[in-house]
């Protein structure tokens, strides 16, 4: 359903460009749940904003259910069926966590369907649901509904980029629940950027990415146990004390 | 007689669909159109200028009195006053506001003074839109200017909103408050095109225990300009806080001047200003739900004036 063909994608520097990601080929199947990992500054980030067409490959194609998809924008795509969890999600002022559900699903809900959103990512919908999105939630809490709008749209590729970023240990122990629960009831595909030893060990596939290109790939039970006790798989503790086990 | 035309801006300036209820004072072209009086408010034209006395009786509770002002005929200019002599322990909420529709090649003008004397432990909540439309050439100006007179212990909220249409507005506001008068105004303020908007406050604190919450909300499109001038003074133990968060769009331009003037060393007082266009990533964000640049700028620009 997703396949990436020769991406790669160069920013200007002193140097004259620099490579952020090289020559990246990658296919992904239809309701399969892939974890992308790797260490701090490989390009995973840039791999799944050039997934929703945030940033535009310098060169290689990209295909979205056979179709290219390299020349269409952010709403196009979103359009076609990719969503997109941001890392830092954006805030404003003045629209409140209903507003962007409803944006999310594309129609009217009333605030008790919206609440079942929230309630799926752990929120206790009541208290939230007219919440401006703004620095007065906390990042678990924004990260929280920016999860649940994913879940309002209810696309065929849904993508998180490091969903553990920025939030709190009892935070995040939520967070697995929340995608444990999503891996047993989607229907669609879902790759996630995480270095989470917990949220690798629920996918089907592993992609580990370096430098900008892909070092391995292959199935969970295959990858995974290359990965345990460097930065690519780290456990939970050692997440929140800065590697330190 | 109201017309549809008139109809249309009541609606949008009052949110009325009909006849209000309690008190009321509809002014159409300038000229009387229909008026309501109540047990506990009354209204007096005045006899030496143009506008109306509203009388409200002391312990006046849970009414409401609406004196929309609607402007359908090119070339009109009018200067009115209203006065609100407002009793002690009152509950209360006044609407006003105005509506130009102006097809004309004359240009259209209101300008009211709104004039507030608020009873000791009254609360009072004030709305007032302003809203133009029609395409003749002749513009839509509105000059409101507000001044309140707060006893001790009175509360007043009040609600600006200016939304679209309207080509120039000066907005002067004035407010004394006694020993433990609360004032707090929201304005709301989005002008497109070549329109200039310029609102001024100046707040006098002048007893103890005195709060004023003075905070701006406002898009400039276009080629539009905007001034913000709010000045607190406190003359007493008091606090006091203004803001002016504002979005630029265009080739806007936006003069923010928070000004604080503190006459007592209790006097606790604070101002904020931000200017800034819109943040790309909430554009990128909002495009990520389906939604195309145009209506994610449209849905940041409404939940900010919310």
């Amino acid at each position: 359903m997703l396949k990436l063909e020769h991406i790669s994608f160069n920013v200007p520097s002193e140097q004259g460009r620099k490579e952020i990601i090289h020559d990246v080929s990658l296919e992904m199947e239809d309701g399969k749940f892939v974890v992308v990992t790797g260490p701090n500054g490989g390009g995973k980030s840039t791999l799944a904003k050039l997934i929703m067409g945030i940033e535009k490959p310098t060169s290689g194609r990209i295909y979205f259910d056979g179709k290219d998809i390299t020349d269409s924008n952010v709403t196009e795509r979103a359009k076609m069926g990719i969503s997109f969890a941001f890392q830092q999600p954006v805030r404003f002022k003045g629209i409140q966590v209903l507003d962007l559900i409803r944006l999310a699903a594309r129609k009217q809900l009333s605030p008790a369907d919206a609440c079942q959103y929230l309630s799926e990512v752990g929120l206790c919908a009541r208290d939230y649901i007219n919440r401006e999105v703004n620095g007065s939630l906390s990042g678990g809490e924004l990260k929280r509904i920016e999860i649940a709008q994913v879940l309002a749209r209810g696309t065929k590729l849904s993508v998180f980029d490091e969903p553990e970023a920025g939030i709190d240990l009892w935070s995040f122990q939520n967070l697995i629940r929340v995608f444990e629960h999503m891996r047993e009831v989607t229907d669609g595909s879902i790759l996630i950027i995480s270095h989470q030893e917990r949220i690798l060990n629920i996918a089907d596939e592993i992609v580990v990415i370096a430098d900008g290109t892909v070092t391995s790939r292959g199935p969970k039970d295959e990858i995974l146990p290359k990965l345990l006790g460097t930065s690519s798989a780290v456990g939970l503790c050692s997440a929140f004390n800065g590697g330190e086990e | 007689m109201i017309d549809e035309i008139q109809r249309r801006l009541l609606r949008e300036i009052a949110d009325l669909h009909s006849v209000p209820e309690g008190a009321y004072n509809i002014r159409t072209n300038g000229e009387l159109a229909s008026r309501a009086t109540t047990a506990n408010i009354d209204i007096v034209s005045k006899t030496d200028v143009s506008g109306i006395d509203i009388y409200i009786k002391d312990g006046t509770k849970n009414e409401s009195v609406h004196i929309p002002v609607v402007l359908s005929k090119s070339g009109l200019k009018e200067l009115v006053y209203n006065d609100f002599h407002i009793g002690e322990d009152c509950d209360v909420t006044i609407v006003a506001g105005c509506g130009i529709s102006n097809c004309g090649n004359q240009d259209s003008e209101h300008d009211g003074i709104h004039r507030f004397y608020v009873g000791k432990g009254s609360h009072v909540r004030y709305i007032e839109k302003h809203y133009g439309e029609g395409d003749g050439t002749g513009k839509r100006l509105l000059n409101p200017g507000t001044e309140v007179y707060m006893e001790e212990n009175s509360t007043m909220e009040m609600e600006m909103v200016q939304i679209k249409g309207v080509d120039s507005t000066v907005r002067t506001n004035k407010a004394e408050l006694k020993a433990g008068a609360k004032l707090l105004v929201r304005e709301r303020l989005m002008t497109h095109g070549d329109q200039y908007a310029e609102s001024i406050y100046v707040a006098n604190l002048n007893g103890e225990g005195a709060s004023a919450d003075i905070v701006s909300r406002s898009v400039a499109k276009d080629n539009s300009f905007q001034k913000f001038d709010s000045r607190i003074v406190g003359n007493a133990p008091c606090s006091g806080h203004t803001e002016c968060d504002a979005i630029i769009m265009g080739n806007a331009k936006i003069l923010a001047i928070p000004q604080l003037e503190a006459n007592n060393i209790d006097a606790a007082l604070i101002h904020e200003a931000a200017i800034g266009k819109i943040a790309g990533e909430q554009l990128v964000k909002l495009m990520t739900l389906g939604l195309t640049a145009e209506e994610a700028e449209e849905q940041i620009v409404n939940g900010f004036l919310k």
